[in-house]
């Protein structure tokens, strides 16, 4: 067999649907994650005692079960729970559910590592807890914990391929389902390896400029700008 | 306790103890502080002279007895039956609001300039403009002698800058209380003087502040009260001729005796070198 890459040209909008279809369960599904790994962290470290252990139990579930099974319950358990969910925002939030209790703990190191004495000061001086995280502990820690979180936003990207078991019609469904069709693998896995390449490079490449601009705000170079005047 | 004697004293202090598990570090302690009287805490380390200052912030709990500021219950409630109940953040905030912190690690934030160090509560918490906010930013770092500082980072300054700037941070939310855990213990030897001379300066226009420090020298300037702590209680308390020319307590001697063997070297030098 000749290796033929028309096979994926004539496929063209229906792999590129599928790319799209990636890159939004990918990037929701990131968010999610931050946003829900941001708030258990906050809640771990602030909440009531009884909030933290449920968290705590929360956080162990989701690490020590495959991210497979776990979409396979949310998916086909959950019409049982009445949570029916149709497969792209099943997959979008399964993938920001796994990813939050790794963000969490990506963020509880960010917190602890403000010494405490930085939020005495700020709580002498009347700052709410809120506004103690906002103004010093999150423009702080960011810096320490993007390499950590860039780490994680890739190994999700990685993830979505599982996506594929509960239908989701992304890139790795369209081009295996073309690969079954045509039994051009060879051209298919090239295109799978290459796309999910792309994403994890242009994820590399805006890492790496945020943290760049990071250690200027907190570098040892004289020509620093202040991280509040961006956030405010 | 009657109105009028409670609102004598500033910060009231009555029976205050505090527990670290099993270890007691600080009993049944007494102090009243009145408007613009400068109390210096003394002791060896361990003593609970830092505890006690940081109950007088709540950012210890303390475990028994009272602190009033200002007539106001610190940190409690009085519930229904007259028990103490926990505050609120918020209320602990409220009754917090006039008091002023310096610590020994300054704990300046490293990611803001010196000016937003200083304007951060103005603005967050006094809701004050950005103009008016920097304006009195200025005025409190000019206050410390260093104006000049404003767009520079904290750690572009040397300790006892950084120091200062900590106070013209504490100072801008113009509190009526400004409390001082060991400010110059972090610092070279040489820098120590610049911030006693800005908290000499703070003391001569009527501040009412209640400092930790080791600095003998400056305790026996400055302050209207000098307290002596060991083992959590208070051993010693006066004037500071009082403590200092006329302890009575054997354990406020030993520790005279040891601090005037540390930092009076020269004097059994000189002796020395006259025998040879």
């Amino acid at each position: 067999m000749k290796f033929d890459l028309s096979v994926l040209t004539d496929n063209l909008g229906a792999i590129a649907d599928g790319f799209m279809v990636t890159l939004g369960t990918w990037l929701g599904g990131v968010a999610l994650g931050l946003a829900l790994g941001l708030l258990v962290a906050v809640l771990q470290l602030f909440g009531p005692r009884w909030l933290r252990a449920i968290l705590r139990v929360y956080i162990e579930i989701i690490r020590s079960t495959p991210f497979l099974i776990q979409l396979f319950l949310l998916y086909y358990g959950g019409p049982a729970l009445g949570i029916t969910l149709d497969a792209i925002p099943a997959g979008l939030i399964g993938l920001g559910v796994y990813g939050s209790v790794y963000f969490a703990e990506i963020f509880r190191t960010g917190f602890n590592s403000i010494p405490p004495g930085q939020l005495e000061a700020a709580e002498c001086l009347g700052l709410s807890r809120l506004q103690v995280i906002r103004r010093i502990q999150l423009p702080q820690m960011l810096v320490l914990i993007l390499p950590a979180l860039v780490n994680m936003v890739t190994i999700l990207c990685k993830e979505t391929p599982v996506l594929s078991i509960i239908t989701v019609p992304e890139l790795t469904l369209v081009l295996s389902g073309i690969g079954s069709q045509t039994f051009a693998f060879a051209e298919v896995l090239l295109a799978l390896c290459l796309g999910y390449l792309a994403l994890v490079e242009a994820t590399s490449r805006v890492g790496q400029a945020l943290e760049r601009r990071a250690q200027r705000y907190l570098g040892t170079s004289p020509v620093k700008k202040t991280l509040q005047e961006d956030i405010a | 306790m009657s109105a009028s004697r409670a609102n004598d004293a500033i910060i009231e202090a009555r029976g205050m103890g505090k527990r670290f598990g099993d270890n007691t570090v600080l009993a049944d302690i007494d102090l009243r502080v009145h408007r613009s009287e400068v109390v210096c805490l003394i002791g060896p380390s361990g003593s609970g002279k830092s505890t006690l200052l940081r109950c007088l912030a709540f950012l210890e709990r303390y475990d028994e007895g009272e602190v009033e500021l200002e007539g106001e219950l610190l940190g409690f409630e009085r519930g229904r039956q007259g028990q103490r109940v926990a505050a609120s953040n918020r209320r602990v905030r409220q009754v917090r609001r006039n008091v002023g912190m310096v610590f020994q690690q300054f704990n300046l934030w490293p990611h803001m300039t010196v000016l937003a160090n200083v304007t951060e509560a103005l603005k967050r918490v006094k809701r004050l403009s950005r103009t008016d906010a920097d304006n009195r930013g200025r005025a409190m770092l000019d206050k410390v002698g260093l104006a000049d500082k404003a767009a520079a980072y904290p750690a572009q300054l040397s300790g006892g800058q950084q120091q200062r700037v900590a106070i013209a941070r504490a100072l801008a939310m113009e509190p009526h209380i400004m409390l001082f855990d060991e400010p110059t213990s972090a610092l070279d030897p040489e820098l120590v003087g610049e911030v006693l001379q800005v908290m000499k300066q703070l003391a001569a226009e009527g501040m009412t502040m209640v400092v930790v420090t080791h600095e003998m020298g400056f305790a026996a300037q400055v302050a209207d009260t000098v307290v002596f702590l060991d083992q959590g209680k208070v051993v010693a308390r006066g004037s500071p001729s009082e403590v200092f020319r006329h302890a009575e307590s054997p354990r406020l001697q030993q520790f005279l005796q040891n601090y005037l063997e540390r930092n009076a070297f020269w004097d059994t030098l000189e002796e020395s070198t006259t025998h040879a």
